[in-house]
This record gives structure tokens, sequence and C-alpha cells, in this order.
């Protein structure tokens, strides 16, 4: 370069140089045309991200969401404590998820979901220090594969099992034995109250499935009998325990919806499983079960006696002696969601209304039910509507004021776009009401305010949360945890006998209310319903 | 193709300009992966139709591979956009780029009956803009500037120099 220079200072030679010489400079300028090029595009997107940055952050800071903890499973209170050994009453369906939760599968199962590649999130899950050394089921065929889930089972969370498990042929049997600390019941519903009283009065823990009860007396009794002993009641409704629970925990309580005045819970399925016709197996030949191999007397429990029949013993689910429907079903975990959330206790009135308008089998309970619960000291209004002839997806949205929230295994919050707190922010474009001003995805880990399009698109339709890049947890399996840490510590579970009263009295208010065609009330000072 | 162009300087700098002007889009549209926490191809290789429908399902069902896809996606889109940007193996990035785009548009072509529920930002009825980007890129490689107003001139230079030391070795 610097010989260039000096011969471009020479007067003689500067014709023919200027023209050849800074061509080279020119040429390697030339070679060099990109780098400013990308220079600008580093400066853009530099600006790019802080401008989301600021935008994302404004948004959450503004709401306080900023510093909002991160979900995570709290540590067990209690420690590993003593070994506990629990009964297993009723073992169809449910509690293979039950017995998955307490750290055993069935070889067969194990190996499916090898396959599916699902066993290694479930291999890690902590070991709760339990034992299953009881199975009491009325189906010899079901008791069966209870007992060998125990003797064969592959184990989570490098636990060993070491003790004996034992069949007993009645609850009442297992409920005599010392050797049982707590059951879990996972029968038809007509079942859960007795069974649930008798635990309670032997000193037996009790994890119960909904409903916790049939009848409104049964719902007394069961709050009652609990109250008086020093058993841990758990009612099973894990929906609560998904961390996204944590989070709607957090943004009620901050107020980001304004006032809430409206709740809507629903329920959509459109097939026969969905519709509780369940006799036939995946081939469609009937399943097994006679009357040798089925106690039926001990499955009628205080049912009324009727004659030993499949369809009963099967799709109990349809008649109003074993069940109340939609309500006892479904409706429960979706109060749960809310009550667990909002606190909203016992409705001052409802009413219902449906009919069975498609599934026009023996059936008594309605395939098609509209409930409206009114809680006027709360100015609010709970709504469940249920279809099992459409399977079109509606949420379960809170209402507010300012906001929106879709509360499932996500949550969308939608700023609403008369909101008077979200006015300004609305005004000056940073927040848009067209989609989810915040969205929470367990996978993701993080609360986000979604600013892209394409953020926007994933988070309303939860694209995200199909590829999970953290280790999957089994809700049923923290709704356990919790109930087997609060044996141990002493501690008040969330799904405990207050919340099963509440629950209870409210599905019976609903299932009066379709049943008798009217409005029905809550007396809170006779504490009945009228 | 040849070394040395003859292009008119309007010609040139049209040319130079369309390489910028891809280059960007494909380098931001793989720095934007790479900035979206947990960005996957999933929900693309989930709308796929037409011929290549089955490739994107079995990707789907292989995680590994898809993680293997989603680097290489981001990676390659950042590759290819930095090449064409500065000119460096200007007609490799040009070719690749192409494919890529490509590939992109046969996972879901505008075809009359093909319905995609992610909506288009625009209306396409065969012709999609990803083709007509694709097929820029082809233009590109064909037209090659990246010697004169890219690095690819400084790789000529060592080939020349290679190549004679070569000769005069040989």
């Amino acid at each position: 370069m610097e010989k260039t220079n000096s011969q471009v200072e020479k007067p003689e030679n500067k014709k023919a140089e200027t023209t050849k010489l800074p061509l080279k400079r020119r040429t390697l300028l030339k070679a060099l045309a990109g780098i400013p090029v990308l220079g600008l595009f580093a400066y853009q997107l530099l600006e790019k991200r802080a401008y989301d940055f600021e935008k994302k952050n404004k948004i959450l800071k503004d709401l306080e969401l900023d510093k909002i903890p991160l979900p995570s499973i709290t540590p067990l209170a209690g420690g590993k404590g003593d070994l506990l050994r629990i009964g297993i009453i009723g073992y169809g369906n449910r509690a293979v998820t039950h017995s998955n939760g307490l750290g055993y599968m069935h070889p067969e199962d194990a190996e499916e979901r090898k396959l599916n590649g699902t066993i290694e999130d479930w291999l890690l899950q902590e070991d709760l220090n339990v034992a299953i050394t009881g199975i009491c089921d009325v189906f010899d065929l079901h008791a069966e594969r209870g007992l060998e889930t125990v003797r064969k089972a592959v184990r989570a969370g490098g636990a060993k099992s070491e003790l004996p498990v034992k069949r007993y042929l009645s609850y009442q049997e297992m409920l005599d034995d010392k050797d049982i600390d707590a059951v879990m019941i996972a029968t038809p519903d007509h079942n859960h109250a007795p069974i649930a009283v008798a635990a309670a009065k032997a000193g037996k823990h009790v994890y119960c499935e909904k409903a916790p009860a049939h009848t409104e007396e049964q719902v007394f009794e069961v709050y009652n009998t609990v109250k008086n002993s020093n058993i841990v009641y758990q009612l099973g409704h894990q929906v609560p325990q998904s961390v996204v629970f944590q989070q709607a925990r957090d943004i009620v309580k901050k107020d980001i919806l304004g006032k809430i005045t409206l709740i809507e819970t629903t329920t959509n399925r459109n097939t026969a499983d969905g519709a509780w016709i369940r006799n036939l197996d995946a081939n469609g030949n009937p399943k097994p079960g006679d009357e040798k191999s089925i106690d039926w007397d001990q499955w009628l429990g205080p049912a009324p006696k009727v004659p030993f029949s499949l369809d009963r013993f099967y799709n109990w689910t349809k008649f109003f002696d074993y069940d109340i429907g939609l309500i006892g079903q479904l409706f429960t975990h979706e109060f749960d969601a809310v009550n667990q959330l909002l606190h909203i206790g016992i409705p001052k009135s409802v009413v219902s209304s449906g009919g069975i308008y498609f599934w026009k089998d023996n059936r008594e309970m309605a395939d098609m039910l509209n409930c409206v619960f009114e809680y006027p000291d709360k100015d609010l209004s709970l709504l469940y509507s249920a279809s099992l002839s459409s399977s079109r997806s509606r949420g379960r949205v809170f209402m507010g004021h300012d906001a929106s929230m879709e509360l499932g295994n996500s949550i969308d919050i939608t700023a609403d776009r008369d909101s008077t707190r979200y006015q300004k922010q609305i005004q000056a474009g940073l927040i848009d009401t067209s989609g989810p001003m915040i969205s929470f995805n367990p996978t993701s880990g993080k609360v986000d305010a979604v600013t892209s399009a394409t953020e926007k698109y994933y988070a309303a339709r939860g694209l995200i949360s199909t590829n999970i890049a953290g280790r999957s947890v089994d809700i049923t399996y923290l709704h356990i945890r919790e109930w087997i840490d609060c044996i141990r510590s002493g501690k008040t579970p969330s799904a405990n006998i207050e919340m099963a009263f509440q629950e209870g009295i409210t599905c019976m208010m609903a299932h009066k209310a379709y049943v008798e065609k009217r409005r029905v009330e809550w007396d809170p000072v006779n504490r009945k319903i009228v | 193709m040849k070394e040395k162009n003859d292009y008119t300087p309007l010609q040139m700098t049209i040319l130079v300009v369309l390489r910028f002007l891809i280059g960007w889009h494909l380098l931001y549209e793989g720095f934007s992966k790479l900035l979206i926490p947990n960005w996957t191809s999933f929900g693309f290789l989930q709308e796929s139709k037409w011929i290549l429908a089955g490739l994107a399902k079995w990707i789907l069902a292989h995680d590994n591979v898809l993680s293997v896809v989603d680097f290489l996606n981001t990676w390659g889109l950042i590759a290819i956009g930095l090449g064409l940007i500065v000119g460096l193996f200007t007609r490799i990035a040009a070719i690749s780029g192409a494919a890529l785009l490509f590939v992109y548009y046969l996972n879901n072509p505008p075809l009359i009956g093909l319905e995609y529920t992610v909506p288009s930002e625009g209306s396409y009825l065969v012709v999609s803009k990803t083709l007509i980007e694709s097929c820029a890129l082809v233009l590109l490689a064909i037209f090659p500037t990246g010697t004169v107003f890219g690095l690819d001139m400084f790789v000529r230079k060592w080939n020349n120099k290679w190549n004679n030391k070569k000769y005069m070795e040989g």
C-alpha cells in the first residue's frame, strides 16, 4: 500500500497509475461489499431484540409478573418417613394410574410405554417409600391384575418391592387388617362414601376418587366422620396439581383479570367410550365377567338390589343408582379446578337442564347438560355446559372485566378490548387484544408475554406443549405424593375434606335440580339443600 | 460457468442487490429460530402435505431426527444467509438455499385441494413466494457475483495460486 501511494505521487506516472492502481483498491472494496450489509443486519437484529425484550418485559413488569416464581415440585415436608403400606380398593382402569403414581407398573404396560417412549420420565419419578400390600376387588380378573402388577412390578425411582401383597375379598376385611396404613378408593361412585366412612372409622388414611359421595346424606356422613378422625383425606382431583395452576393462582392473586363475573366450564366428547359405553373391548367383543367371578352383592353395596348385569357392571355411569352422570364424573373436576383457584364454595342456587338427545340407549344420565351455579354474594356465575355428541373444543375460561383467562394444559390470558385497567397500553399498541397477551406453557418453563405472530399462533393452539422440552410428570402422581406427604407431615392436602364437602353439596344441588326440574337452593343456616 | 463476467453495471448491481436481499432474509429466518426459545419445526412438519408428508411424519416420529432437522435448519439458514451476504462460497450457498426453499415449498405447496390449518400470509395458487425465492437463488447461482462483489474473490485468488503452484510443480 505504501508503495502504491508513493507511486501515485510521481507526476509522470500519474495518468497511467490513477486508472490502474485505485482499481486494485476498488477491487478489494468491492470484494468486501457484503460486510457493511452484514453490519447493518447485526445492528438491526440487536435493535429488534432490544425492542422485543423491552415490549415483553414492560407488559410483565406492568402486571408485576416479572418476578413470578417458576413452578417446581415442592420438597416433601415429611421427608421419606416410614414405609407406608397401602391397600387399593377397586382395581379398574383408575387404579392402574394409582399404582403407577405409587411407583408400580405392570410389565406389559411398561413394555407399551417403552415402545411409545414415555417410560423414561416415569422411571425417574421419585420413590415415595410406599408399598402396595393389599388389593381388593369384587371381580377376580381385576384383583388378579392388581396382584400381578405388584408382584411383577417395574418400579420407578429405583424402589424395590419387598413386602408381600395380599388379596382381600371385601373392603371390610382390608380395613380390619392392622397391616394396612392407608387406602385408595377407586370403585364405582356409589361405593365411595360407605368405604371412605368405614376407612376413616378404622383409622386408615383415605385417597378417594371423585365424586366424594352419591347422596346428600352421604356427603354429610363422610364429612362428619373424617372431621372426627385423625386421618388425612384427599379427594382424587389431580388437575390442580398441574404446574400451570401455581401460575394461575398468582395471576388471580395479582388481579390480572379484573373483576371476574363469569366462569365457563365445559365438557365435550363424542365417542361411545366418552359416553360411558364400556362393555365392549377394542375389538368389539363383550368384556369378561359373570356371576361366578364377580361378587355382585358387594358390588351393589348400598344400591337397590337388581339382577346381575354386565351392562350395569361396566356402564354404571349411565345409571343414577351408581352415579350422577356428567355432574359426578366430569363437573366434579371442573368445580374443583375453580374452587382451588377462587375458593367459591357452595353456590346459593343451581339450575340444570338437558336431556338424553344422542345416546338413546337405556341410560338415565343426560348426554347434554347445562348447569348454572349462582354466587350472588361474590357477584359470580359459574356455568357448566357439556355435550357427549360433539368434540368441539371449548376451554375453561375465567372472564374478567380486564382480561379473560383460558386455563387448561397451558394458560392464555387475553386482554379485554374494553378493559379499564389496560386501556392505555391497548391504545399505545403495547397490548394486542386479538390474541393472548400472556401465555404460560409448562413445557417452556416460564411466563411469556407473547409478541410475535408465530408465538401467538403456537400459544393459542398449544402446539408447543406437544413437544415437551423438560421431563413430563404425571399429575396424578403429584396428587398422591401430596396426600402421602400430608400423612407424614400432618399438613392438610389441597383436595381436603372441606373442599370435598363443598364439591359434594354443589354436585348434589346440580343433580337435584336436573332430576326435579327446578331451581334448588342451599340453606347455609340449616345446612341443607332446599 | 464463467469466472469473468461481462455484466453491465446495472445488471451487476441488481444481481448483487438481489443476493443481499435474499441473504438478509434467510439469515434472519435462521436467527429468529435460534432466538425463539424451544423453537422447533414440529408445527411446520405437522402441516406437511403432498409428496413429502410421509417423510415429515417419519421425522416427527423420531425425536432425535427432529432435533437434527431443527439444528440443520437453523444453522443451515444462517450459513446460507451469511454466504450470500458476504459473497463467500456464493454458488454453494445459492444452490443449497434454493434446494432448502424448494423442500419448504414441497412440504406445503399451495395446490388445489390441499388445505392448511396455518393461514398463509398471502394468496397463492400453485406458485408461492417460497418457490419464487428458490428460483431466484437458482438465478443467482447461474449469474454469480461473489468473485467480484464478495469474498469469493479471495477464494478464487487462492485457488489460482494453488493451481499455478501445482502446475509449476507438475
